[in-house]
């Protein structure tokens, strides 16, 4: 096919004074699955409301499948599976009942294309008869992704899937994303989530309404520009104070029981710190330089934009 | 089609999935169509009555005696003391007080002409007047009696020549459960109508399935059509159910012609469903659309007719109450079933309410977006 899955050219969404979109511009080639990675309010909803067809856009234009969201909305929906934030099944309704809901709306049957979603619904259909609402976070997820995709859409949106699902069902999940990828399904997902980034083909950092940057995991990685170090100690607060008041530090921020902080290349003398922190009557248990990942990369994005 | 169909029947599996839902449908019309037409009557009985009697002759006798014998009148007291009666009324122990002065009987043998007095508790303005009307019906009647007794009287007085009487049409027993019944059906067709269809909706925005729904390539009529018939089904059925059991228990007229009223139902339907729909659309939870709707079916039921007569209403009342469906339907259903009227009778309703459904389920569409 000629056309990307999804091309978006200057697109602008004002919510009464909030600029929800800001000048958005990108294109999604068929088969990739590009994740869109940013903060609670980014526009992340926005931007798939926009391009389900359920938001019109103030400025600007979008393309799925070559065709416009806003004049040939009605063939996009028939190509599209969406799967909202929230979970918008029918609780009242049981599992079986819900696919079948939505297959029949979509003019097809479970039983026509069961091979699309086998994998998935074959794990919740034990469950079948139980309702909806008496559904486990993981197996809500996994029906709502079968109801998404019962009508073999070519391309699937997912709204922060895995916000509010246990670890080991998130792994998963991500698992049944790159199969269904495997089957030539174009895959645009949101998520707060930074370590979900890496299993992207491509993320995209938003932030107030902006992309930032959207490139490959490892391009994120690789274009990290500072030397980065690991710090440990008891009071990881005191540290992170003091830390940040150092002269010539670029960025210091807690990552679980260690504090990462960054300097402009060969800016850092460890010595000069380790002195200063002693001053300050903090006892350091080690600093070691390592090598940053992918939150590191995110965290020193967002942080420029705000600064 | 086969998606309306399909929708439809989701509808139904929902409804009667929700285990609050069918008693809502069968329990509560049996109780409303008892309790409220067993209670809601304009008819008063046993009016506590007080009698003070000064005179105790034998024409005050006479006159107390009719008023023993009416089924209206319960005569609680006796006493010889006004100030004792007006208290009892002022504790509302009684509602009327009956006062006959002293020389009773001999001024009426001696002047022909005597007066009595009724107090009578207005609190309620309605039911005063019929206290009224029934005593000064006992007063004449005994006064025509006293009359043809009395020869001395009688040969003073002119007889009266000119009596009034009168005969009830269509509900010559001025049964008013008969009156009521149709009216009361209307009422809870329309309350089951109206609140299910304006909470669905706003339900599913509520829980976010619009949201999903939205996405489907579904158009809105057939979203609409889906929504709309399981209501219209369950609606006529609770018609045809308490018309069943106004037969049964009430044993109502039904002079006219049953499809005329089925067809009527059909259209008034479509008024209350798309009423209820364009409350859904305009309001964003239950909680909204459950005040909104309550409030128009109070204004509709109480100036429907049903308890008070229309004609008695203000012009600009009478006017407004060109809007109100409800008005229609329940002249039509009084009108068929109990005077038996034809189509030609009751079209400038039926054709009233046929306007009134085109436009508002126009108007609930319209207000319908499905891209936000």
């Amino acid at each position: 096919m000629d056309s990307p899955a999804v091309s978006v050219k200057n697109l602008t969404l004002r919510y009464g004074d909030t600029l929800a979109l800001n000048d958005l511009s990108f294109d999604v080639p068929h088969g990739e699955l590009l994740g869109f990675i940013g903060p609670d309010g980014a526009g992340k909803t926005t931007l798939f409301r926009v391009l389900t067809t359920l938001l019109v856009p103030t400025h600007g234009s979008a393309q799925v499948d070559g065709l416009d969201v806003v004049k040939d909305y009605r063939q996009i929906r028939n190509n599209i599976g969406y799967m909202p934030g929230r979970f918008s099944l029918y609780q009242d309704l049981s599992v079986e009942e819900n696919l079948t809901f939505f297959a029949t709306i979509f003019g097809t049957t479970i039983r026509e294309n069961y091979d699309l979603i086998k994998d998935i619904y074959s794990q919740i259909e034990p469950f079948k008869n139980r309702k909806a609402g008496q559904l486990s976070g993981g197996m809500k997820q996994k029906l709502a992704l079968s109801c998404a995709l019962i009508h073999k859409p070519g391309i699937l949106f997912l709204d922060e899937p895995t916000t509010g699902v246990d670890a080991v069902s998130r792994r998963e999940f991500w698992e049944m994303l790159k199969r269904l990828q495997a089957g030539d399904i174009t895959i645009l997902v949101s998520t707060p989530y930074m370590d979900e980034a890496v299993l992207c083909d491509r993320v995209a950092l938003i932030q107030n309404g902006r992309i930032m940057k959207i490139t490959t995991p490892a391009n994120v990685i690789a274009s990290y520009p500072y030397s980065l170090f690991s710090v440990k100690a008891d009071d990881i607060y005191g540290l992170l104070k003091a830390l940040r008041d150092y002269p010539g530090i670029h960025r210091a921020d807690a990552f679980g029981q260690t504090v990462h902080l960054s300097f402009n290349k060969d800016e850092f003398r460890e010595a000069a710190l380790l002195d200063y922190l002693k001053e300050k009557g903090i006892e350091p248990a080690g600093i070691r330089e390592i090598k940053a990942t992918i939150e590191d990369c995110f965290m020193d994005l967002m942080g420029k934009e705000e600064g | 089609m086969r998606t309306i169909l399909y929708i439809i029947q989701k509808e139904f599996l929902q409804v009667f999935r929700n285990r609050a839902m069918l008693p809502i449908i069968f329990i509560l019309p049996i109780v409303q169509l008892i309790i409220l037409v067993n209670a809601a009557t304009f008819e008063m009985k046993h009016i506590r009555l007080s009698v003070v009697d000064l005179d105790l002759s034998s024409t005050s006798r006479g006159l107390i005696s009719k008023f023993e014998g009416s089924p209206f009148y319960q005569i609680k007291q006796f006493s010889f003391s006004y100030h004792e009666a007006e208290n009892q009324m002022q504790h509302g122990k009684v509602d009327m007080i009956l006062n006959i002065p002293r020389g009773f009987e001999k001024k009426l043998l001696i002047e022909n002409c005597v007066k009595v007095q009724f107090i009578v508790n207005a609190i309620n303005g309605a039911s005063a007047g019929l206290c009224n009307a029934y005593a000064t019906m006992i007063l004449m009647d005994y006064n025509r009696q006293i009359i043809a007794e009395n020869k001395t009287i009688s040969a003073m007085v002119l007889p009266q020549n000119i009596l009034t009487d009168y005969s009830y049409w269509y509900n010559p027993k001025l049964n008013y459960k008969t009156y009521m019944v149709p009216g009361i059906l209307v009422l809870l067709v329309t309350i089951i109508g109206l609140l299910l269809s304006g909470m669905n909706i706003v339900r599913e925005k509520e829980i976010g399935t619009i949201e999903q729904i939205n996405v489907t390539p579904i158009n809105k009529i057939q979203f609409i059509a889906g929504k709309l018939t399981p209501f219209w089904i369950i609606a006529i059925f609770e018609l045809a159910f308490g018309l069943s059991l106004g037969k049964l228990i009430f044993n109502i007229p039904m002079e006219g012609n049953l499809w005329l009223i089925f067809i009527s139902a059909a259209v008034y339907l479509f008024v209350i469903l798309s009423f209820g729909l364009l409350i859904s659309t305009v309001t964003n939870t239950q909680q909204q659309a459950m005040l909104v709707s309550f409030f128009f079916m109070v204004v509709f039921i109480l100036m429907s007719g049903l308890f008070t007569s229309i004609e008695s209403m203000p012009q600009w009342a009478q006017t407004l109450d060109k809007l109100n469906p409800l008005m229609y339907f329940i002249r039509i259903m009084r009108m068929v079933l109990l005077k038996g009227s034809g189509f030609n009778d009751i079209s400038r309703h039926f054709w009233a309410l046929v306007i009134y459904a085109a436009g508002i389920l126009t108007l609930a569409v319209w207000r319908y977006r499905k891209v936000a």
